[in-house]
């Protein structure tokens, strides 16, 4: 069994990513469940989704503690799910930071010790400028590609898989930038 | 091998539907229930449609049943409140047609105003009721629900919930069987005339009827028992099924999937196979009390399991598995909250800053506005269902009388007006109300994720359709001409005259947004203005336009300190605005709020709102 936690901020597409897991599992012959919660407004809430695949898969959402990889898409929002973690717990994330509400406002500071509690706490801790080298390649919201390239070297799991079921969700004037994206995510790690 | 795909809950309950050879099906948007009506209109062979609310979405495919058809009618776990006057009857005629309500229930809260436990209704209205667990059981049983509907002429009950409904696993798709009935309506006084003579007559076949479907119940394959280590059986079903599996994989479980009527002899079949009995279930003891009254002893239930809240592997293993502790929290430290918030641009934050200004008691609804009641807008007072802010008022601006005028008001959505907003406004203008009544129409029901309904121009298909006029609607209703107004909010001066002028009136007066479409509606907006800039000679750091909440607006403290003002003058000042250019849609409100002219546009005029596409037909 193998649970995949990923989180990040609305309309930064963390459900996308999570939909090209789940396909990409069922595709490589597993059981996959996925779970996540969307309803009011929730652009710009925090968004999280469960991917979990194995030979027989029953909750769909992750028991705390038990969180393989954690793939986050922005860096504050990691600290929240550091419950479903455990030493042995993979994190790969985009280095971006998006500010909340109260941060904005200037009632809270924006954490500064994400980095370190981390390191401090997980062995295997990616951080990667996703946002950035989406910026790059053309788009920053191919970030969940590059994280989705990134993620895909850590697992046993065929690359025609990954790339089939990645563009399958998207239009096709997006397959470039997106291929090139997950291509440079994978290159990183 | 059958073609397997994954599927949300929603989307595999209209899947089952259509294999099942629905032909009609209506709802009402409600998270966790829209996308089954949205999937249903995906299928040509289904005339899947909106109603305004969850009673007339019930009636329509009540009445598509009594023409023969298979018919599924689907809403929130609320929504059964507004279709309960009608299933309580239905439950009494049956069915000519199989007919099927879908019940999506919230426990948690994540997008409603309760959390309640809808399989009660199964029992009050003594109809059967179906609860998958995953989602190839959400299409199994879905087909099952219908051919139980014909076989024992009864309305069922369809139950999921939201962590059901939206999520993904994966389902085996079959093909579409149509049954070969006739398409007409079937004269049968007895049975489909409730008069009190034949509703008595009615009452005593339901009985019976019952008492079918317990003795179905015993040969349902969806209740089902898995013998394994005989130390603990546990009795559960729906989600938790999966929480207890996962929590402990080596005990007994009889798992039931059908909520309602539970099938005695086997359960006590079971209980009498096990040393210790668990019931696991989410919300309600529903089970627990039945198993109770059937006579069995419960060794572990709701005095362990919580009845507040949606339930998980880890409150499961928490309670279970001696071995498991939740991890501590290695942070310790505070998070700064992300709590969802009104979309830059969005049309009713400049309702709610107008109606704080006024200082204002709101009556409010259900909608995205209902997030007026947070920080900073903070302005929302009362939300209690839908169309509670019309009704309400009415009560309150009676006993207020002239201390109402010009201190109360009340705002409902579009699609929430149309959904209950009609008769409480009549019952205002019957009964002189001096309230006045906000209409936020922005052109779709927004919340649930931009749905079409009676007031848009739009079908669910897509089609175009009659676009209701609420100005003509209200004055038809009663209002007076010279109290039924038309105002564009993004005008904040305008706006805050209007707001005026009719909360002092001593009549019923509503006041309609104009030109307020939900600022993330693709078809109502033609363009976006440029972003706005903070011109950081001119910013004192009032905080003035901080205070509207805009997600693109944030604050700079590293500016605080001396700076010079254009007529030369040194200043002090805290801080400084910052607007950003990715995130603003230049809707032009902070330009209005700022008092220093701080605020700026790369074009000469700022505008206020954007530039739309012409709304429906008739408005």
């Amino acid at each position: 069994m193998t649970n995949i936690l990923v989180a990040g901020v609305g309309g930064q597409g963390v459900i996308l990513a999570s939909d090209v897991m789940a396909d990409t599992f069922l595709e490589a012959g597993y059981d996959v469940k996925k779970s996540e919660v969307h309803g009011m407004a929730q652009r710009g809430g925090a968004v999280s989704s469960h991917v979990r695949f194995g030979k027989k898969v029953y909750s769909p959402i992750i028991k705390m503690g038990e969180g393989d990889y954690l793939v986050m898409m922005e860096k504050m929002e990691s600290l929240r799910w550091l419950n479903y973690c455990n030493p042995a717990t993979v994190i790969v994330m985009d280095a971006v930071e998006i500010n909340p509400p109260i941060v904005n406002i200037g009632e809270m500071e924006y954490p500064g010790d994400i980095e370190a509690t981390l390191k401090k706490h997980f062995k295997d801790v990616y951080i990667i400028p996703a946002t950035s080298i989406a910026a790059d390649k053309g788009n920053e919201r191919a970030a969940n590609a590059v994280l989705l390239g990134a993620l895909s070297t850590l697992l046993d799991i065929d690359e025609e898989y990954w790339l089939r079921c990645l563009l399958r969700h998207l239009p096709e004037r997006l397959h470039d930038l997106n291929t090139r994206a997950f291509a440079a995510g994978k290159a990183i790690l | 091998m059958k073609e397997k795909r994954l599927l949300s809950g929603n989307e595999a309950i209209a899947r089952g539907a259509w294999e099942a050879g629905v032909r009609f099906a209506s709802s009402y948007p409600g998270t966790p229930s829209t996308e089954i009506l949205e999937a249903m209109a995906q299928y040509k062979e289904i005339k899947a449609e909106w109603a305004p609310n969850e009673k007339d979405a019930f009636f329509a495919a009540v009445g598509a049943m009594l023409t023969g058809a298979r018919a599924l009618a689907s809403m929130k776990h609320v929504g059964v409140n507004v279709a309960a006057d009608p299933l309580m009857s239905v439950a009494y005629t049956g069915v000519n047609g199989g007919f099927v309500l879908v019940t999506a229930d919230d426990p948690e809260l994540y997008s409603s105003q309760n959390e309640q436990d809808n399989r009660h209704y199964a029992r009050f209205a003594k109809v059967p009721m179906l609860e998958p667990s995953d989602n190839q059981e959400a299409k199994d049983f879905t087909k099952r629900a219908f051919e139980i509907s014909e076989a024992f002429d009864t309305p069922v009950m369809l139950r999921t919930v939201t962590r059901i409904s939206h999520s993904k696993s994966p389902v085996e798709l079959g093909e579409r069987h149509v049954p070969d009935r006739p398409l007409e309506p079937v004269k049968d006084v007895p049975k489909y005339v409730m008069l009190p003579v034949y509703g008595r007559e009615r009452h005593e076949v339901i009985e019976e009827r019952l008492i079918k479907l317990k003795a179905f119940a015993e040969t349902f394959e969806g209740n089902r028992v898995e013998m394994n280590d005989t130390a603990v059986g546990i009795i559960t079903g729906g989600i938790s099924y999966q929480y207890a599996k996962e929590v402990l994989p080596n005990a007994s479980f009889m798992k039931l999937g059908m909520s309602w009527p539970l099938p005695e002899k086997m359960i006590r079949e079971f209980i009498d196979k096990v040393d210790k009995v668990y019931v696991i279930e989410e919300l309600d003891p529903f089970w627990e009390e039945q198993i109770k009254a059937m006579g069995h002893t419960i060794d572990v239930g709701k005095d362990k399991v919580p009845l507040c809240g949606e339930l998980s592997p880890t409150i499961v293993a928490e309670i279970f598995d001696p071995t498991y502790t939740a991890p501590k929290d290695v942070y310790g430290k505070p998070i700064p909250p992300r709590p969802p918030n009104l979309c830059a641009g969005c049309p009713h934050r400049a309702v709610f800053y107008t109606l704080r200004k006024l200082k204002l008691f709101v009556h409010g609804d259900i909608g995205c506005y209902t997030l007026g009641a947070l920080p900073p807008l903070s302005n929302l007072d009362t939300t209690i269902c839908m169309g509670s802010s019309i009704g309400v008022t009415e009560g309150a601006s009676q006993v207020l009388g002239e201390k109402a005028l010009g201190t109360m008001v009340c705002v409902i959505g579009d699609s929430t007006f149309l959904h209950s907003g009609i008769t409480p406004l009549m019952n205002m203008i019957y009964n002189k109300s001096n309230a006045t009544v906000i209409i936020l129409d922005n052109w779709v029901t927004a919340m649930t994720g931009a749905q079409e309904h009676p007031g848009t121009g739009y079908t669910a298909a897509g089609e175009e359709a009659f676009a209701i006029d609420y100005l003509a609607l209200v004055k038809a209703l009663g209002v007076k001409p010279e109290n039924a107004r038309r105002v564009n909010p993004y005008n904040l001066e305008e706006f805050e005259r209007v707001v005026q002028e009719e909360t002092n009136k001593d009549e019923t007066s509503v006041i309609v947004v104009a030109d307020a479409p939900c600022a993330l509606l693709r078809r109502a907006i033609e363009s976006y203005n440029a972003p706005l800039y903070v011109d950081e000679g001119a910013c004192t750091g009032c905080r003035n336009c901080l205070e509207l909440g805009c997600p693109a607006i944030s604050w700079d403290k590293t500016k605080a300190g001396d700076y010079k003002t254009a007529d030369g003058k040194i200043k002090k000042r805290r801080g400084i605005a910052v607007i950003n250019e990715k995130l603003c849609n230049g809707c032009g409100l902070c330009y209005q709020v700022c008092q220093f002219g701080a605020i700026k546009g790369n074009d000469e005029e700022v505008a206020l709102g954007f530039q739309l596409h012409k709304k429906g037909t008739a408005d």
